[in-house]
């Protein structure tokens, strides 16, 4: 589903590269991890796979389903089934979470020669949605984030990934913030959303998350490379030694 | 009785001169084109669905700056009394003393020439008594046919106590315009305005509110202004009972592009007595040369104890060819008032941007939301929902033809 090859970035602005021959193959309906140290370059990965300006890319490719993601604009990625859950969703004062939703539904719709869903049958669907996320009405009519807190931001990215339904899902440090009972609603509302037609790549720097988001394969970013790949058992590993015994074997 | 007060007021303009450029309250704006002998002429703009058509409400029509009876609906409105400014000489003791009373206590301290002018000269207008609370909203409809006119016209409103109204104040008057509208706000009365000034590119229009606010009555008005080559809207609001509110908002959108754009809010808000509360709220949308100006005064008079003003004003520039000048004032001479102002100057929110097109928003439509999402403070301040209803959607309407 997303192939990464040999990814180098580096800001626009200045010259620094972050990542450093990134490689990566998440397969269809698997659950990757990513862990790291700050700075190792996880969120830049990121913000790069879903079109963020202020990066260039020097060197290597990523795909999702064959389709080159780089030469796409950020919308034109989501509208082929990707969707970045952010570490800091952004607050968007007076525009309705709903207004805001349906917009971007019917929007990727629309690119994808869809017809557009009605006023009625999106009701209908966020809904229900918003139920399983324990997330109110009143929470739907504020307008986008706009004094939630951070456990209802959190989940309200969920909500969107709900509602969108995109095939490739990166969750940014969505346990940033969160207290364990927050982290557990967002991680039942991840789970209820896999499924064999739907990827996960979930970054985060500690590995409690993954004791609800259990990964199929854990990855270990340092200095922008990926530096070593396992299972499970390889987020246990960094929860008892951190990152420290590992970034001095692969150095 | 009109006939005492114009001429008064042409004393008074007598004395105090045209506005110039080297006026302290006309620096940013230039008053030549409003003065000028010839009136540069600015193309009448068919518009295709007026606004507020689907309200029920009672529509007085104003072409090319007289005032259109067959146009009109039958000005029967429960509560109101209508008399035409250009009959009002020999039947109206109703109005002695009204007719330019406001706008000449409206001199002090800061002079208004052009308002002057208009008292001395206007040729038509409406005089509006509003006894009870009106059932339908009033909508004074202005209509441009001809590329070179003008229109000079004076509305007068008095509220009664307790009384109700919604004034919808709606388009171009004529190629260059001079409007003035005095409102007597009496106690525990409230007074609704909304007014899209109309999108002819060309049009000059110099406006002035002039309100007189009572013990507990509440005053409103929302402008929405698209385009115009130069506009100055000038409001004067005196709160003189205690516990009254008196909010003034507008959300101005100009795109220099296809027409120059000079845009001017003018506001002077003086608290005479205790527990009232006051809002400034004006946003401006600027591209393409744009300019936006905003001068916004709140005094407070001694006594006027417990006194809540709050004033912003914001510009959003969406290229760096566009500014915004503004001059926010307090003056305050009471010990115990809460007041506030703030203004900003800034560019669309690139990380806001990049959330909407993260969900597959195109760009677009997603700075399209944006301006909505920045507007939104002013809007707000239209009470009714349908008429806010129909007020967004006229600024997605000229947000989709400006693009890019």
């Amino acid at each position: 589903m997303l192939e990464i090859n040999n990814l180098h970035v580096k800001l626009e602005a200045e010259d620094k590269a972050i990542l450093k021959g990134v490689d990566l193959s998440v397969g269809t309906g698997a659950v990757h991890a990513i862990m790291g140290p700050n700075g190792s370059g996880k969120s830049t990965l990121s913000y790069v796979l879903s079109g963020r300006e202020g990066y260039a890319v020097t060197a290597g490719s990523a795909s999702l389903d064959g389709q080159d993601l780089l030469a796409l604009e950020p919308e034109e990625r989501a509208a082929a089934g990707l969707f970045l859950a952010f570490q800091y969703p952004v607050e968007i004062p007076g525009v309705g979470n709903m207004v805001f939703l349906r917009t971007a539904l019917n929007a990727q719709r629309k690119a994808r020669g869809e017809p557009e869903v009605s006023a009625g049958e999106f009701l209908k669907l966020v809904r229900e949605k918003a139920k399983t996320l324990k997330i109110d009405a009143e929470m739907l009519k504020r307008p986008v984030n706009v004094g939630f807190s951070g456990g209802e931001k959190k989940r309200n990215e969920i909500l969107q990934m709900a509602v969108l339904e995109p095939r490739m899902c990166i969750l940014d440090e969505t346990d940033s913030g969160l207290d364990v009972d927050a982290m557990k609603l967002v991680a039942d509302g991840v789970n209820a959303l896999r499924d064999a037609g739907r990827s996960f790549l979930v970054i985060t720097h500690y590995q409690r998350l993954l004791d609800h988001i259990v990964p199929d394969v854990v990855h270990i970013m340092a200095d922008g490379r990926i530096v070593r790949s396992g299972g499970p058992e390889l987020a246990l590993e960094v929860e008892h030694n951190g990152y420290a015994d590992i970034l001095a074997e692969v150095r | 009785m009109l006939h005492t007060a114009r001429a008064d007021a042409a004393a008074r303009l007598q004395a105090m001169g045209l506005p110039a450029r080297r006026d302290e309250y006309w620096k940013w704006t230039d008053p030549a084109p409003l003065l000028a002998a010839e009136v540069a002429p600015s193309p009448a703009l068919r518009v295709e669905r007026p606004i507020f058509a689907a309200l029920d409400r009672v529509r007085l029509v104003f072409t090319d700056g007289v005032f259109d009876a067959a146009a009109s609906d039958s000005p029967d409105l429960a509560g109101v009394t209508i008399t035409r400014l250009a009959n009002a000489g020999g039947v109206s003791d109703d109005w002695q003393g009204s007719y330019g009373a406001l706008e000449s206590a409206g001199q002090v301290p800061v002079k208004r020439p052009l308002a002057a002018l208009n008292t001395a000269r206007a040729t038509d207008g409406l005089l509006i008594h509003v006894q009870g609370r009106a059932p339908r909203p009033l909508h004074i409809s202005y209509r441009q046919t001809t590329d070179s006119c003008e229109a000079m016209l004076h509305h007068c409103l008095r509220l009664d106590p307790g009384a109700e109204l919604t004034l919808l104040e709606t388009g171009t008057a004529a190629a260059r315009a001079n409007l003035v509208l005095e409102v007597e706000v009496g106690a525990g009365a409230r007074f609704h305005h909304i007014r899209p000034q109309g999108r002819a590119a060309g049009r000059r229009v110099v406006s002035h509110i002039f309100a007189r606010i009572h013990a507990g009555a509440l005053f409103k008005s929302f402008t929405l202004s698209a385009d115009g080559a130069l506009t100055r809207n000038e409001a004067v609001l005196d709160i003189v009972g205690d516990g009254a509110v008196a909010h003034i908002a507008g959300a101005a959108l100009g795109d220099g592009g296809q027409a120059p754009f000079h845009h001017d809010d003018t506001v002077f808000i003086t608290h005479g007595a205790q527990g009232c509360e006051s809002r400034q709220v004006f946003k401006k949308v600027l591209k393409h040369g744009a300019t936006g100006v905003f001068q916004g005064k709140i005094l407070v008079r001694p006594g006027a104890q417990k006194t809540d003003g709050y004033q912003i004003s914001q510009a959003l520039l969406l290229d760096e060819n566009s500014q915004f000048l503004a001059k926010p004032e307090l003056e305050i001479y009471a010990d115990d008032v809460k007041c506030s102002h703030g203004s900003t100057t800034g560019a669309i929110d690139e990380d806001a941007l990049f959330y909407l097109r993260s969900r597959g928003v195109p760009r677009q439509e997603a700075e399209a939301l944006l301006i909505l999402s920045f507007l939104a403070d002013a809007i707000a301040e239209i009470e009714d929902s349908a008429i806010q209803a129909e007020v967004i959607a006229r600024l997605e309407g000229w947000l989709a033809q400006h693009r890019g």
